[in-house]
Order: structure tokens, then sequence, then C-alpha cells
């Protein structure tokens, strides 16, 4: 058999329950993979690689002048999520958005949860990502957050976790899509035997969803995408996505305010635009309301949307629980406004703005995560256990310096997933970030979401611009293959 | 649609052009050496010479040879004009309006790129000339070939096709005077069948000869100038590309029968007087001339689209655009 000497090691492997016992829902997988050699597969991981060159599916990199442009790495082996388990972590990714929106809109509103000693105060009054300008804003339909990212991690248990939520400008749903084509044309016999849930409708939900969100207009709502321009590390996605709804992708510099609305700058002069889909921080988006020296911003759009004449998704303010200390209350959230227990835990987090928590981090800096509160992409972050002696200690002057801004989490041993390697296959840590769009009456889940892989041998760190790189991910249907 | 949309795919397909008649006026020269050996010193700076860039050359390379004129057109990337810059240049003009080409385009474009510039990386090209060129004229094709193909002949496209007939029409002019040049420095020497060979390469350069040859038979330098500037039905001719131009510019407009754009007024002019020339008129009061002036009129056609359409205007649409000219 092709993974026979395939070793599942001390972790959690999404293929393989012990070496040599595949799980039930990876039977089928394996089973059709039987009939390939290992140079026919890899074989077929260089084709993979060649069309995402040819097809110009890359990210910048910042920071790295030679050769900015690179591919996200992709490895053909699949990611198999049970229906069983899809349905429990569906159910738990709406309950979590759904409180999501509750808190964001209390929290610009009348901070019940704050008066209610739910959340402390100082918590949120310190949050860089909360903003001002958005008190009192009224989203339509209340929903602040349309768009959410939220990354999933197993620990060694095989438990999932929520390690984070992604409110802002989620990214990665373009590789879903992408990454879902490329295995239709390297597995097509495979996809035949199996019942796997299609992933190609989410454009046109994110196209259905954005225009619910158009204010009143006369005809139909013009939507567009706005990004920071062809120099972003997601450029690619924001022109897939616009390409997909079929609307315009817009920069700052292609947009105005005019008489109470926002126009674009059009060969045949100024039109307008009713729902923006912004890819680009709330601190760039307008330099009237936020951010002064934004370049990339259109002055005067925050003005529009309070005035409601336009939508903008993801609202702005939403960073606000991204921060990682408010993340730590989700569990809360959900109980405060559900009054429902949280369906996926959160990963335990220990906060260092409390004191006595601070010192367990101070003193069990060799065996936890740090990371800083506003930050991601996996940049100011401490993997304790695999950083010496120096680097701990300056880590540690920061947590004292600004306790605030850190919090600190277990080691996750992070579930695995057999990788190509030349002719043979080794286990790489993964994790799972699908994608929840929420537009007021529906939330739809699409099924799977961005299996993203790290592809150093032993490396915990899944991000894209720190050597990660992308799996497939397969949610199977119900009733059908198991 | 968006004026940085429109503005981008012209020029990107004006680079792609570009691209390809570079190739074009190397192949022609490469042609010629073999069909002349031994007569091929003199024969290349005159391909930098006319695009008024020697003096980019001088401080690059010390020789006119071919390895370095070749290499100068085709793979310096520091040299803004080269196949290689303008590729990438169309290709960065492309990517930011990805989602207004389809994704066919998009993938030829790529591959076109990344095909040019892996042969720049591995010298490959330089071994076998011809071969590398004529992939470069075929890839070219094939991109304008998707693009008739697979995208609407919307207003998108009609800036596509404009920024590819004006590119063409200022290229062949090019190629007609550095030839013309070089090749018939005295007019007595005009309406004599001197020098078939130069002459065949010259058409075949711009795909011409064999339509030539349906339409006129004989080589003669008269008769292959009327062809590469007058025709109206060869696709590469100067007066050609220019209606067509003029065509895309008139349905991006939508034809108002009143108002015209500066941009369509000068234009039509330029269309209009080329087609009333006569070519012995053009040969008597010199052919060099004639095409100094025809490239100016179109550099300012350049100009006029660019403020028509490109530069962004804060007025309000109007049902037939904004318009400040009329045609008098």
């Amino acid at each position: 058999m092709l993974l026979d000497h395939y070793d599942p090691g001390e972790f959690y492997d999404e293929y393989f329950e012990t070496a040599g016992t595949p799980r039930q829902s990876c039977q089928l997988l394996l089973q059709s993979l039987e009939a390939m050699s290992p140079f026919e597969l890899s074989q077929r991981q260089s084709a993979a690689e060649a069309i995402l060159l040819n097809l110009g599916i890359t990210f910048n990199v910042y920071g790295d002048e030679r050769g900015k442009e690179k591919i996200m790495p992709f490895d053909i082996l699949p990611r198999i999520v049970s229906a069983e388990e899809w349905t429990v972590l569906e159910a738990g990714l709406r309950q979590r958005v759904t409180t999501l929106n509750l808190f964001l809109d209390d929290i610009y509103h009348d901070q019940k949860i704050l008066k209610d000693g739910i959340i402390p105060e100082h918590v949120i009054r310190s949050a860089k990502s909360f903003r001002t300008p958005c008190v009192g804003l009224n989203p339509p339909r209340g929903i602040w957050c349309h768009i959410n990212g939220v990354d999933l991690v197993r620990d060694g248990t095989g438990q999932m976790h929520v390690l984070e939520d992604n409110l802002r400008c989620p990214s990665g749903v373009s590789y879903v899509l992408e990454n879902r084509e490329i295995m239709k044309r390297t597995f097509p016999q495979i996809f035949r035997g199996l019942n796997i849930r299609p992933v190609n409708d989410y454009p046109g939900k994110l196209l259905a969803m954005l225009e619910s969100l158009a204010p009143a207009t006369d005809g139909p709502p013009h939507v567009a995408v706005l990004t920071p321009g062809s120099a972003n590390s997601a450029y690619f996605e924001h022109s897939f996505l616009a390409m997909q709804m079929g609307v315009q992708l817009v920069e700052g510099r292609d947009l105005t305010v005019r008489e109470g609305r926002v126009m674009t700058r059009t060969t045949k002069g100024l039109e307008p635009v009713d729902v923006i889909y912004r890819r680009i921080d709330d601190d760039f988006l307008d330099p009237h309301a936020f951010r002064e020296d934004s370049l990339i911003g259109v002055p005067g759009l925050m003005e529009v949307y309070r005035a409601g004449r336009v939508a903008i998704a993801n609202a702005p303010g939403t960073g606000v629980a991204d921060d990682k200390v408010v993340y730590a209350y989700v569990p809360q959230m959900i109980k405060y406004y559900l009054d429902e227990e949280a369906i996926i835990p959160n990963v335990p987090t220990y906060l260092c703005w409390n004191e006595s928590e601070k010192d367990h981090v101070l003193k069990n800096l060799d065996k936890l995560v740090v990371k800083a509160a506003n930050e991601a992409g996996g940049y100011g972050m401490l993997i304790g256990p695999h950083a010496d002696q120096v680097t701990r200690d300056a880590f540690a002057e920061k947590i004292v310096a600004n306790p605030r801004n850190f919090i600190a989490q277990p080691t996750l041993g992070l579930s695995r997933v057999p990788v190509v390697t030349g002719e043979s296959f080794e286990g790489r840590h993964v994790d799972l970030r699908p994608y929840v769009l929420c537009g007021g009456d529906s939330i739809f889940v699409l099924p799977g979401g961005l299996t993203r892989v790290a592809l150093k041998k032993g490396s915990l760190v899944v991000n894209s611009s720190q050597g990660g790189g992308s799996k497939d991910t397969w949610v199977l249907g119900g009733g059908g293959a198991a | 649609m968006l004026s940085r949309a429109a503005e981008c795919l012209f020029w990107a397909f004006r680079y792609v052009e570009r691209a390809e008649n570079i190739a074009r006026a190397i192949d022609v020269n490469l042609n010629l050496t073999l069909d002349q050996p031994g007569n091929t010193a003199d024969q290349w700076a005159p391909l930098y010479q006319v695009t008024g860039e020697e003096i980019e050359f001088v401080k690059r390379y010390e020789k006119a040879t071919p390895a370095n004129v070749m290499r100068f057109l085709t793979f310096d990337s520091t040299y803004s004009n080269s196949i290689l810059s303008c590729l990438l240049a169309a290709r960065e003009n492309a990517r930011s309006v990805r989602e207004v080409i389809s994704s066919e385009m998009w993938e030829q474009m790529n591959k076109f790129y990344l095909f040019v510039q892996s042969a720049s990386e591995t010298g490959r090209a330089l071994r076998n000339p011809s071969d590398f060129y004529r992939e470069v004229r075929t890839a070219s094709h094939l991109l304008e070939g998707l693009t008739a193909a697979t995208m609407s002949h919307s207003e998108a496209w009609q800036f596509v096709r404009m920024g590819r007939m004006v590119e063409r029409a200022d290229q062949t002019s090019r190629i007609l005077d550095v030839k013309y040049f070089i090749l018939l420095p005295q007019l007595n020497l005009v309406n004599s069948p001197v020098d078939d060979v130069q002459w065949m390469a010259v058409l075949k350069s711009c795909s011409g000869f064999e339509m030539y040859r349906k339409q006129y038979g004989r080589l003669l330098p008269m008769t292959i100038v009327e062809f590469l500037l007058l025709d109206r039905e060869f696709p590469r001719a100067v007066l050609y590309c220019l209606n067509s131009a003029c065509d895309c510019l008139h349905r991006i407009t939508g034809f108002a029968p009143d108002e015209y754009l500066e941009s369509e007024v000068l234009l039509e002019k330029l269309r209009s007087d080329l087609s009333h020339s006569a070519t012995k008129q053009i040969m008597n009061s010199g052919l060099h001339e004639f095409i100094d002036g025809l490239q100016g009129r179109l550099n300012g056609v350049g100009a006029a689209i660019h403020s028509d359409f490109f530069a962004p205007s804060d007025l309000p649409a109007k049902p037939n655009g904004t318009r400040h000219a009329s045609l008098s």
C-alpha cells in the first residue's frame, strides 16, 4: 500500500488512527490512491505546481526583493473531514459568529456586557482595535462581521479548538476554490468515487450576501471589492473574488465622495457604488476618520457610511473582537448572549494583564506559545519550546513592559496530515480555516475551508508568510461514502 | 468602466504589440543575415537607432554586434523597451485588471512572460534566435486570438484593441522607416527591382509577403510602401490599424454625431489625411519625413486618449460621456 511506510508519529494524524490503521473517513481515499505508484503521485504533485505557476496564483512576501512573487506551496494529498465531525463544527461556527455579531453591536452601543461585569471594562478601553468613530453606528441589520474566517486547530487528543477569529479581512478563500479546481484536474477518478461537498458556490453566496446589504437604490446595487492595490500580499485573492462575482475591483484612488455618495471614476464620468467589500484595514479606510496619512483610502467614506448611503463589509470596528485578549472571553460571551455552552472550545489562554497569570506565563515560557494581542500572520509570536533562552528572555521583557498586549497558550501538538516529499510521505502539522458568511437572515458556512500546512519538518507555523502551504479540504457528504 | 482599468488594458496590450514587433524587426535582420552572409556588420545598429535609443545602447554595449543588439532589445531588463521589459509591464498592467480580462487571457499573458523570462536566464534563445522570435510572435498571436474569442466585445475589449492598433500603426511605420533608410537612400532607385531579398524580408517581418504578392505581384519599393502604409485590408498596414482604432474609439464613445472628444477629432483627421494620400506624393516629399509626421500625430492621439478617458475626471456621468470638443 502506498502509505505503508508512513509514520503517524506521536501526534493526532488526520489519516491514521495508528500506523497502518486508516481512519474510517479516509479509507476510500487511500484505496483510490492505491492504484498509483509513488512516482506517479510525485509527477502529479509537480503537475499541480506547474498549473499554479501558469495561473499566476501567487502571493507577495513583504521585504523579499528577489522573487517577491511566490506560488503558495500546495500539497496534493487532501485533508478529509467526516460528515459527522463537520456537522458539529458547522454548528459551532454558527454559534460563534452569531455571538460575535451580538458582541460587536453591544460594544459599540450600550456595552451591557461590560456593565454586567462579564468582560472587564479596561480590556476594551485598552484594545487598540476598538474604534471610537464606530460608536453608535448602525450597520445594515445590525450585522458587523459579514465574512469571518475562524482558525481551528486540534490538540493531541483530537479535540478541535478555536485558535483565533479573523473578523477584519480574513484571506485565503480564493485558495480553497483554486485548490479544488486543481484537485479535480489532478485526481478526477477519485472525485467520482467519493461524495465530496462542493465549494464553488462561495462567490455566488458572497455576492448575494453583499447585495443584501445595499441601501435602497433605484436599480440593482453596485458592489465593488476595495483593494490596497497589486502590491498587496493578497492581491490575487482580491482580483479573483471580484472576477468570480463579476464586480469591479477598485482602489482608493478610483473612488471619491460626491454629493453624499461614494462614486467610482469611470471612462464616462462618476458612477455610484452601494456596497464595498473592503480588503483594507480600518486604519486606512478613510483619512478623515482614521489614519490621516492613509493614501489608499477614500476621504469622506465614513461620513457616507454613517448616513447609511453605502454599506461596508466587514463593518469598520470589527477588529476589536480579534484582539487576542477579547478572544479569550468568547466562551463567556456565548453564555451571556445565547445562554449556551461553546460548541467548539477556545484554546486555554493566559491573560498577562492579570498579575497571577502573568507570573505563571513568565515562569513557564519554555512550554508556552506567547502572542501579541494585535498581531497576525505569525508575527509577534514566541513558540517557547522551539526558542532559545536569549529569545525567551527578550520576550519576557516585552511582556513585563506591556502585559496587556500579551497572551499565552499551551503549545498544542497540532494534528498532522501526510504530505508528498519526493516519492515518500511525511506528516506535517495543519490547521483549518473555515469561512462563514453572515448576511442577517442566514448564515452560510463553506464546507471545509483552507487547510494550511507547515511544510517545514517539525514546524508548527502554518502562515504562508512563514513557509506554510495549503491543501484541499474535503468535507464528505452525509449518507454517501463515509 | 473604471478609468484606471481602461488605462491598464490599453497599455497592457500596447506593450504586448510592441514586444511582438521588436521580435519581428529582429527576425527580419536574422533573415537577411542568412541570405547575405558576410555583409551583416552594419545591419544591426539601425534597429535601435530608429527608436531613438542609441544613447541607451551605447551606455551599455561597446559594439553593435548581432548578439549585443539582440540582448539589448530582447532581454535587457534595465532598458524599458526590451521585449522582456515590455512583457513585464504588460503583465503588471494585466494583473491589475485581472478581473476584467478572461482567465484564459491572463494565463496566456502569464505564460508568455514566464517563457521570455526563463529564456533570458538560460541563454537558449540566442543559440537558436529564429525559433525564439517566432515563438514570441506566436505567443502574441495566441493572446490576440484568445482575447477575441474569450472576452466580451464590450468597452473593455475596445480599449484592448485600440491599444494594439495604435501601437501596431506606430510599429509598422517604424519598420518601414528603418528599412527604407537602409535599403533606399537614393530616390532615383525607386521603382527598380533591386534588392528583392531585402524587400521580401521587410514584408515578411510584417507577415505581409504573401498578401502583397497576391495583390501586386512584383516587388517594387513604391507599391510595397503603398501596401504597408495605405492598404485598407491588410491588418498590419498603418491605414488599416488607424481605421480599426477609430472604430474602437467610436464604439467606446457611442457614435454621438455632433459632439466629438479630442481624441476622436485627432484620430479621424489622421486617418482621413492618410486615406487621401498618394504614395507618389509621399515619396516625392520624403518617406522618412512623412513617417516622422505620422508618428508625431500618433503621439498626439495617445495623449488625447489619455486625457479623454484615463485622467480621473470628477464630472458626473452623462449618458453620452463627457465631451469637450467638436469636429470642425
